[in-house]
């Protein structure tokens, strides 16, 4: 990065594909097909969508065996039940790791995501590499992320071909009994809630 | 081409990820006041993005095949005329 | 046809050459109903400007493996059929 002061002023060229979406925008909102303020806050609310969001709910689920039962039973219910926006698909489902079962979510078709709890999806989640692997060579995958599950495990692969999305819950790791929702969150990333992570151990924060 | 299930590779999943350019959130934007406004659907713009010539559906990134689908369906159902 | 959790199912192999959610890997395959999501719009019809009426019901079904490991995929009832 330049330390020239006459750069930090020069603009940076737009890219051609950049033009193409500045200027539909402006085409739709000159025909008044959309407004701008629409797109302003659709803008808005993408870039403000966090993980966290979705650590909340595992974070309770984890100290709330109820509120685990009401997350499994209908995580769009649970979602809302905590303040938080689940997004415009009408089905979102938690799936639970356990001792004996690990899952993985993938959209091999597109690359469907339940953004609206996540935010939006990593590069490597879209990637063709990944769409192909998750469901042919999860074990493989889960490898490259540095993960290794024994052969009594599980590895479900669940893959989003439709309009239901999907959440996983990672298993609680050991040494957080005394920890609080707040201490919990930071452990259960976005990885851990597609399923190529287990959560955080509390002495790795 | 879009169906990647089980697809033959050796390729490694490059773990990156970078944060949404401008011109991607918007892209997001358009599509979903499109899809709220009931222009158009979710269904469509996978059709679209569906539609791509092979080699342009491997080369494009997210975003540009939502802007290739949204253009091609835009055109086709007469709401914008090229 | 509506299906029940434990069923066993096959996923129809036909070809559709037009917009489709049922992957080509699954095509053919047996597996076994886990649940139900209840009813969603066709996406075959509407991703060409049709409402998707009437609403089919979509399956979480798990496919057969040879493995312990499992894929999971929602098909919609159109694409199956009951198997022994």
């Amino acid at each position: 990065m330049s330390h020239d002061h006459e750069h930090d002023h020069e603009p940076v060229a737009e890219s051609p594909v950049a033009t193409r979406v500045r200027l539909l925008a402006d085409r739709l909102v000159d025909e008044g097909i959309v407004t701008r303020e629409e797109l302003r806050k659709r803008m808005d609310w993408l870039v403000s969508r966090d993980p966290a969001d979705g650590a909340r709910l595992v974070a309770r689920a984890w100290v709330d065996p109820e509120f685990k039962a009401r997350l499994l039973g209908d995580a769009r219910e649970a979602a809302l039940e905590v303040g938080l926006d689940p997004g415009p698909s009408p089905v979102v489902v938690a799936l639970e790791n356990t001792e004996d079962v690990h899952h993985m979510v993938v959209c091999t078709l597109c690359s469907c995501y339940p953004k609206a709890l996540l935010g939006p999806p990593p590069d490597w989640y879209k990637s063709l590499p990944y769409r192909s692997r998750a469901v042919s060579d999860p074990r493989g995958v889960l490898r490259e992320f540095g993960v290794e599950l024994s052969d009594d495990i599980e590895v479900r692969v669940v893959d989003s071909t439709a309009n239901v999305r999907y959440l996983v819950i990672p298993c609680r790791p050991a040494g957080t009994d005394g920890m609080d929702e707040d201490e919990l969150v930071p452990l259960i990333t976005r990885d851990s809630m597609i399923g190529v992570a287990h959560a955080r151990e509390p002495a790795a924060v | 081409m879009h169906d990647r299930g089980g697809w033959a590779t050796a390729e490694p999943i490059v773990r990156e990820d970078h944060e949404l350019a401008d011109w991607e959130v918007l892209m997001d934007a358009i599509f979903g006041a499109l899809g709220a406004r009931g222009v158009m659907n979710v269904d469509e713009l996978r059709r679209g993005i569906e539609s791509m010539p092979p080699e342009e559906y491997e080369r494009a990134s997210y975003y540009e095949r939502w802007l290739y689908s949204v253009e091609s369906i835009l055109e086709e159902k007469g709401v914008l005329d090229r | 046809m509506s299906f029940e959790g434990g069923q066993r199912v096959r996923i129809s192999g036909r070809s559709h050459g037009g917009h489709h959610r049922t992957p080509d890997y699954v095509k053919g395959k047996t597996g076994t109903i886990v649940l139900s999501h209840g009813p969603f719009t066709n996406p075959e019809t509407r991703a060409y400007g049709h409402d998707g009426l009437p609403e089919q019901q979509l399956y979480l079904v798990a496919l057969a493996g040879d493995t312990k490991d499992r894929v999971y995929v929602d098909v919609y009832e159109h694409w199956l059929e009951e198997a022994e």
